[in-house]
């Protein structure tokens, strides 16, 4: 077997990996070497090497079973395959969506481009993760790439305040992460994760509980479950926006197949132990997520309280403990994503120079100067409160779903109440939007045409969806059995 | 007449999201536009009526298509003789209400008109849904639009009121849908009639009663859970009032005729007395509130609460009538009398609040203090004002009568005291009412302003005109409803008190 391992017939499922290296090599170079033309060249060389790159893999990259690649460090199977498409499509809409931002604030420079490209390659080494390893280093690629991004306008005090916070309770995170890692490789000697769940099953000694504990608050952490929420609030605020849309949306995609490939998969042996000790986590992070957003005044920190909020359902499709949690889960997950897109999306158009429009206040009677940036903004809130006819009432109704099929009652009527907790918060943005006079000395929103229907588009799939949400909860329930 | 209920529910919103797209600059067309659209669904449920089968219980006009096949949900829709009153008095009610905000409208009147629209359908969608998954979807799309009607075009206090309205609601209905999943994931169907037919014990059915009964009790709405109904009322535009007085409120009382009676019937055999005093409360103690009163609108919303109660009293004196007989013969008249006074209660209450509408579009004020004499000035308004007000104290001959009669004569078979309390409003009915029309139509011209009125115009005459035939053709001729409901009440009844244990 050894012999034939590089060969390109072994390869082809990685070619969403390789080609986004690849592409990352050449937009760094070209970046370095076009000097002034960069501002120009670099965002349009990187989407069009991300849609290279997305063609490549659905034109060579597409499994039809489970395959193993370099001696059971990778796995492609159809769920990776499908999360590393939307997480193209999903990092190419940040990209669109932040290239005026960055330029009216002259910090259009190539890195970005290059760090959201090789924060990208961790998620989909994490994605594809079929050993402690590989995880490890999916997640130290991702995390080392956006530590990089908060930091990289240089001249704001509160990006780096936020930057060196996140570095410091990130690495403490990624250490327990490793820390646990070690303490099963060494009851278990193995680290690959098919063969821990095979070796772990039956009763558990005390060191496999204890490496699981790491484990869990690593993931909780990185997910940003309560009570290891701290750095979220603190970075999605004091972020540049356009690092907070990349920090909210794809990254996430990363962390459910952290959590899944981890707990779901590697640890599923001890299912019965994690969920226990994620039932608190999820009660938290739903009572403290949806009740701190209320008193928030910034909508940046709002959104990053309502994140959180949202955290807390996902993990409660982990405390299901089943395929179906796990597919509702995904689900929320993705659905989340959408939503959040569109909604940091809004907060990037709504600004100009000088004018961050990330104050709640900044939003009175946003009807007025910009019909369609308002319109969108509503209909993004009134999904991700869960009232249907949008998509994020399914991703809600999927997880109280799960919770009943596993008999989780109080669980659903905390998540039933804290949904109408999260509303609150919600409509206030609608309220600002919609109710109040706009303030005279407002700027007018001016974003281009192309990423006014990008955002158009991105809002009325969160109506199609939610109209007509049979395809993705099949997709959704398919990756997962 | 295949699609008939599709047509109901798709045309309005297409309208309405056609308005939108014109924009107030068009606002001429859009104005038309959602007039046409809305005679339209009217026109649409001529046939809808005079094809309806009134001799079976079964559902009719019926629709299935796959929707979700993952929840095993269908778009399916079908009526029967408790569902179709209720789509008629929808369409009937959005056609004064386009009408009455003709030019009344200023600010974004486009939106307006096309919120209206959206709310017509989505409200047609929640009677006629036969899967409890489409009813829950259509019945929470609905607060999108009425919390930006009250929002955008209400008072002073809007965004309070909206606010208030929006989350009572929201409360309410998140718990009915952790029962229906509940259910679904114990029966493996949405299909509203599979849940009725879904064998559960009483403690199951217990819980289920509870979470039905705080969706349905806040929209009905039932004391305590009321005191979002007078600031939504008050705050809201006049066509707000209306579709939330004629329409939304309905809403509850068919919530427990076809979800709390047919899916728990144990339960809601053991917890009758509950919802029977929770209704005479209503019945009694906010007819006492709404005396006291200064602003006739909410003089109006408090009325709407206790003329509801007399629903859910209806709906709910059937087991102890049950109990007291021995036999179902009767038992199906306080249901009757329920769904009458449903229907009538949205027509008198959506008139008197466009009879409110037309006094304030002169005067800006809705205070019964700035009022008096109005009959001098305004004497074709003041003879619809007192004809309405009559039939909301229950008047013979207008509808108001016939669903209280009914529910009072029911509720006497049940217990002499329910007929009794619940006999009070007519007293009560009669005092506040009159003394609002006494104060506000009757005596000499209080004020240079009242001396000034016009009288109604063209358009306001057309509408109160139409409104004042329903409301006396029912009241002198309620055969025809009654007929078709008839064996839908029936079958109701035999549902209700049959036992899944």
């Amino acid at each position: 077997m050894p012999e034939n391992l590089f060969t390109w017939s072994t390869l082809a499922p990685a070619t969403a990996e390789i080609s986004l290296a690849v592409a990352i090599c050449v937009v760094l170079l070209v970046d370095v070497f076009a000097g002034v033309r960069s501002r120009v060249i670099t965002p349009t060389l990187t989407l069009l090497a991300v849609a290279v790159c997305a063609a490549l893999t659905v034109q060579y990259g597409r499994v039809g079973e489970h395959t193993v690649l370099l001696h059971g460090m990778y796995v492609v199977d159809e769920l990776a395959y499908v999360l590393k498409l939307v997480g193209f499509l999903v990092v190419a809409v940040v990209l669109l969506y932040s290239r005026a931002y960055l330029e009216e604030r002259g910090i259009m420079r190539g890195e970005y481009y290059v760090l959201a490209l090789t924060a990208l390659l961790g998620i989909f080494v994490l994605v594809s993760a079929s050993n402690l390893l590989t995880v490890y280093l999916g997640v130290e690629l991702l995390a080392l790439s956006v530590y990089a991004l908060v930091a990289f306008d240089r001249d704001s005090g509160v990006a780096a305040e936020s930057a060196m916070k996140y570095f410091v309770l990130g690495a403490i995170a990624s250490g327990a992460l490793l820390y646990g890692m070690s303490l099963l490789y060494g009851l278990t000697g193995t680290l690959e994760l098919s063969e821990l769940a095979v070796r772990l099953s039956g009763p558990m000694s005390l060191g496999v509980i204890l490496g699981l504990v790491f484990i869990v608050v690593a993931v909780a952490f990185k997910l940003g479950a309560v009570p290891f929420h701290m750095w979220l609030p603190d970075v999605y605020e004091g972020a540049p926006t356009s690092v907070t849309l990349f920090i909210g949306t794809v990254p996430k995609l990363a962390y459910f197949a952290l959590a899944l490939r981890l707990l779901a998969q590697g640890l599923a042996g001890t299912t019965l132990e994690w969920t226990q000790m994620l039932i608190p986590l999820a009660v938290l992070t739903l009572v403290v997520g949806n009740v701190v957003a209320i008193v928030q005044t910034n909508l940046k920190r709002m959104l990053a309280y309502s994140t959180i909020a949202n955290v807390g359902f996902i993990v409660l499709g982990f405390v299901a403990g089943t395929p179906d949690g796990y597919a509702a889960a995904l689900y929320y997950t993705l659905v989340y994503v959408l939503a959040a897109l569109g909604s940091f999306g809004v907060i990037l158009l709504a600004s100009r120079k000088g004018f961050e429009a990330d104050r709640l206040d900044d939003y009175k009677g946003l009807y007025r100067r910009d019909p369609l940036l308002a319109l969108a903004m509503m209909l993004l809130m009134f999904s991700t409160a869960g009232v249907p006819p949008l998509v994020g009432f399914w991703a809600k109704l999927r997880i109280f779903q799960a919770l009943w099929e596993t008999h989780h009652l109080w669980l659903v009527i905390i998540a039933a109440a804290m949904s109408v907790v999260g509303a609150f918060y919600y409509l206030r943005v609608i309220k600002l939007m919609y109710f109040d006079d706009p303030p005279t000395e407002l700027p007018a929103t001016a974003a281009a045409t192309g990423v006014r229907v990008t955002l158009a588009v991105n809002a009325a799939a969160v109506l199609l969806l939610g109209v007509l949400p049979a395809p993705l909860l099949n997709l959704c329930t398919r990756l997962l059995h | 007449m295949h699609g008939l209920l599709s047509i109901l529910i798709w045309l309005p919103i297409a309208a309405g999201a056609l308005i939108l797209v014109l924009g107030d600059r068009n606002i001429a067309i859009a104005r038309w536009l959602a007039l046409v659209a809305s005679l339209a669904a009217l026109g649409f449920s001529v046939p809808l009526w005079s094809h309806f089968d009134a001799t079976t219980s079964a559902l009719q006009f019926l629709e299935k298509l796959p929707w979700i096949p993952r929840f095993n949900a269908y778009y399916a829709l079908g009526i029967d003789g408790i569902a179709l009153p209720l789509i008629v008095l929808t369409t009937f009610m959005t056609v004064p209400v386009v009408i009455a905000a003709w030019t009344v409208i200023e600010k974004r009147p486009a939106q307006y008109f096309a919120a209206f629209l959206i709310m017509e359908g989505l409200m047609i969608g929640v009677f006629s849904a036969t899967d409890a998954l489409l009813f829950y979807f259509f019945w929470e799309a609905m607060l999108i639009p009425m919390f930006l009607i009250i929002g955008i075009w209400g008072g002073p206090r809007r965004v309070y009121a909206t606010l208030k309205f929006f989350l009572y609601t929201f409360l309410g209905s998140v718990f009915m849908l952790t029962a229906l999943i509940y259910m679904y994931v114990k029966g493996g169907s949405y299909s509203i009639a599979d849940l009725q037919a879904l064998p559960l014990s009483l403690v199951e059915q217990r819980w289920i009663f509870c979470a039905f009964l705080l969706a349905f009790a806040v929209k009905v709405p039932m004391w305590p859970v009321h005191t979002w109904l007078p600031d939504a009322h008050v705050e809201a535009p006049t066509g707000g009032s209306v579709i939330l007085a004629a329409v939304m409120l309905k809403m509850g009382g068919y919530g427990f005729l076809r979800f709390s009676l047919p899916i728990t019937p144990d339960a809601s055999r053991e917890l009758d007395v509950l919802v029977i005093s929770l209704s005479l409360i209503a019945v009694v103690y906010i007819g006492f509130v709404a005396l006291v009163q200064q602003d006739m609108k909410k003089l109006i919303a408090y009325s709407s609460i206790a003329h509801m109660g007399f629903v859910t009293l209806g709906a709910f004196v059937v087991y102890q009538i049950v109990r007291n007989t021995g036999g179902v013969v009767g038992a199906g008249m306080g249901l009757d009398g329920a769904m009458v006074q449903m229907v009538s209660h949205g027509l008198i209450s959506g008139a008197l609040f466009l009879c409110v509408g037309v006094l304030y579009d002169r005067m800006h004020s809705r205070q019964i203090a700035d009022y008096g004499g109005v009959v001098n000035t305004m004497p074709v308004f003041a003879a619809f004002m007192v004809l309405f007000a009559l039939a909301n104290t229950g008047l013979p001959g207008t509808s108001g009568f016939v669903g209280e009669f009914l529910v009072i004569i029911a509720s006497f078979r049940a217990s002499f005291w329910y007929s009794f309390l619940a006999a009070v409003t007519l007293v009560l009915g009669a005092a506040y009412t009159l003394w609002l029309v006494k104060r506000v139509v009757y005596g000499p011209v209080t004020s240079p302003r009242v001396a000034a009125l016009k009288d109604l115009n063209g358009r306001e005459f057309l509408v109160l005109g139409a409104l004042a035939l329903a409301v006396i053709g029912v009241g002198v001729w309620p055969a025809p409803l009654l007929k078709v409901m008839q064996p839908t009440i029936h079958h109701l009844v035999s549902q209700a008190i049959a036992t899944k244990l």
